[in-house]
């Protein structure tokens, strides 16, 4: 493995994992028992493109478990608190449609490296972006209080979609021509939902960059002691 | 219906090509669209299936079992609509 | 009018009569079938409560997902605590037919009217918890499921099938998981010695007061809703205990448990029932956490399920 392979592996991965756990922590808490079950398959769906993907770097456990918060290489998006049922549907949807269109250019490569798992995943995550797609139209044009929790959903988590489109080292992808499919697709949805697309700025302020570059929130912080406490606590043991 | 009663489905899974669909259980959705995916979350996550078809409860009309003996005693007196009632002579064949 | 009451009671006792004659030549009863009023509301009763168990038995598990030590094992534990969302809509479904909505069942659980089972009022205090769940609660859930597949009603015992198919993953990835951590690390071990000693005993309650005081019993084996008796299901349960655990290498917390040559089965220390009554009333350690935490989810869903149901009604798409 090259290390921009590894680079690559490690941001899809931490993504998966990261997004994963934050649908982990719906479990027993969802809006209707369904959702329990719906948002739990999309919650293992991305558990295991991530075993899949930290496992060409290294040890997935000590991947996802000793490394530092400054280690991990996911966008913020995925970092972001589950918040009310709508952020995580405008979460979702914003991630999900990324995913998509990412894993249908690396798996149409046919030979890369990630060609293989992108035309598994895939289909994976062309379910999940349906699932949040209903939602949203759902959220969206449903009654005034969930069309404005929508509304306040897809603007709150705006300003971490610009970050999904910086170049990952290691993925031949046009990263622009993604974008503005990205941009057409959401803004389809959005339209569809009645809800207006934000307008305000897709990425932060802050020159030191963001996720990629190993620079998270600060919520994400306590979401890794969680995780990582237990597995920490006993070095070297197996579970 | 109540703000938030979401109605019930029935929910049929053809579980290979080439087999019918057989009635797996119900379930409850706000509309079709959700119901097809409540029920692949549900029924399928064992790999059980690859078709659905969801059908609105209400939708069903059902025999009662009250009329269960003219609607279906009739046809027990019937055997000679089954091939075991006809004697063959021991060794033909393709028969 | 006397007349017309004559022939009603004549109608009832025919009913009753093919109901009786079903129900003893082992046939199911389906849902439109005729079935006397006490029959439907115990199977309603225990239908419903099992449900409930299933909901609100994820949460103890659920407990432990975001703190899972390996993603192998948080991967099994997300799957496990899904079936158990879907084993609760497998149960109300099956109660449904019974002319009692989710909803209505769901209100009863919320304001005690209904139960669920007293285990899940115990807290899961360390990772073995969750392996010691899933091999002594599961185990002891299982003992009591397989009977019910054969259950004189057919919706229920249609749905115990499928639970039961899907359950068998359940009680082995916990013995797994306690053996993993038995020949693990001496901390490792201790805490699966530590969870099965406050595991054992209140699995040993799951099965319900002993013969003598078990209000429903009777009738429910009657009516084939039941198979097998509380003590009969308890020490069959116990049998098969004792042998895992000596392959686990760990020890069951009962200084009275011996093979009982004459029986044919192991003696067991007495139960403390005065806990299990407790605990059934409500002043077990996680009772009140866990009704609230499912009224919250409820409650706080309600938006989300208004949202749907609006937009099916607006384009038309509801049914009912």
């Amino acid at each position: 493995m090259t290390s921009t392979v590894n680079a690559a592996a490690l941001a899809l991965g931490d993504d998966a994992l990261v997004l994963s756990h934050r649908l982990g922590e719906w479990a027993g808490h969802a809006p209707v028992l369904e959702e329990e079950v719906a948002l739990a398959n999309i919650a293992l769906d991305l558990l295991g493109q991530a075993r899949v993907l930290l496992s060409m770097v290294g040890d997935e456990d000590e991947l996802a478990y000793l490394r530092e918060e400054r280690a991990f290489r996911n966008v913020q998006l995925v970092e972001q608190p589950n918040g009310d049922f709508a952020h995580t549907i405008a979460r979702q949807l914003y991630f999900s449609t990324y995913q998509r269109l990412l894993y249908g250019r690396l798996a149409a490569t046919g030979d890369g490296d990630f060609a293989g798992l992108a035309a598994k995943a895939v289909k994976e995550v062309a379910y999940h972006q349906d699932h949040a797609e209903q939602w949203t139209l759902r959220l969206g044009d449903g009654t005034a209080e969930s069309h404005e929790r929508m509304r306040r959903a897809c603007a709150a988590l705006w300003r971490f979609t610009g970050e999904l489109f910086q170049p990952v080292e290691g993925l031949d992808v046009d990263w622009r021509e993604l974008e503005a499919d990205w941009l057409a697709s959401v803004t389809a949805v959005l339209e569809r939902a009645t809800i207006t697309v934000p307008d305000g700025p897709r990425t932060g302020a802050w020159s030191a960059g963001a996720g990629r570059q190993g620079l998270h929130t600060e919520s994400f912080g306590r979401m890794l002691a969680e995780m990582q406490h237990l597995h920490r606590s006993h070095p070297g043991a197996t579970w | 219906m109540t703000s938030s009663d979401w109605p019930l489905w029935e929910v049929f899974v053809r579980s290979r090509r080439g087999l019918s669909h057989t009635h797996a259980g119900s379930l409850h959705a706000p509309d079709a669209q959700m119901a097809l995916r409540n029920a692949r979350d549900l029924y399928t996550r064992r790999n059980e299936g690859v078709s659905i078809w969801v059908v609105p409860s209400v939708a069903v009309t059902a025999s009662s079992p009250d009329e269960r003996d003219p609607f279906f005693e009739s046809a027990a007196d019937k055997p000679y609509r089954h091939p075991t009632f006809y004697e063959i002579p021991e060794g033909v064949q393709h028969l | 009018m006397t007349a017309v009451t004559a022939e009603t009671q004549e109608a009832n006792e025919a009913y009753e009569a093919a109901f009786d004659a079903a129900v003893a030549a082992d046939e199911r009863i389906e849902p439109r079938d005729w079935m006397p009023e006490a029959y439907r509301a115990t199977l309603v009763r225990q239908i419903a409560q099992h449900a409930h168990s299933e909901i609100i038995g994820m949460q103890p598990e659920a407990n432990w997902i975001t703190r899972a030590p390996s993603l192998r094992r948080k991967a099994i534990l997300m799957a496990k605590v899904q079936d158990e969302a879907g084993h609760g809509l497998y149960l109300y479904s099956a109660a449904e037919t019974l002319g009692t909505g989710r909803d209505e069942l769901l209100d009863k659980l919320h304001t005690g009217r209904q139960k669920y089972s007293s285990i899940f009022n115990y807290p899961t205090l360390t990772w073995a918890d969750v392996g010691a769940i899933g091999w002594l609660v599961d185990g002891a859930a299982i003992t009591n499921q397989v009977p019910l597949c054969r259950c004189s009603y057919g919706p229920y015992a249609r749905a115990m099938v499928r639970i039961c198919k899907e359950e068998s993953f359940h009680q082995r990835q916990g013995y797994e998981s306690l053996l993993a951590l038995s020949r693990g690390t001496p901390e490792q071990h201790a805490m699966a010695q530590d969870a099965v000693n406050r595991w054992w005993w209140p699995s040993l309650m799951m099965f319900g007061p002993p013969d003598d005081e078990s209000a429903h019993s009777a009738q429910s084996m009657a009516w084939k809703i039941k198979r097998h008796s509380n003590d009969e299901l308890r020490q069959r349960f116990v049998d098969i205990c004792v042998p895992q655990a000596e392959t686990l290498g760990l020890t069951l917390p009962d200084p009275d448990l011996r093979w009982n040559e004459e029986r044919g089965h192991y003696d067991f220390g007495p139960i403390d029932w005065t806990e299990f009554w407790e605990v059934l009333k409500g002043n077990g350690p996680c009772n009140e956490q866990r009704i609230t935490q499912r009224r919250r989810a409820h409650e706080e869903g309600a938006w989300v399920r208004e949202a749907a149901a609006a937009y099916a009604a607006k384009h038309g798409e509801a049914t009912a």
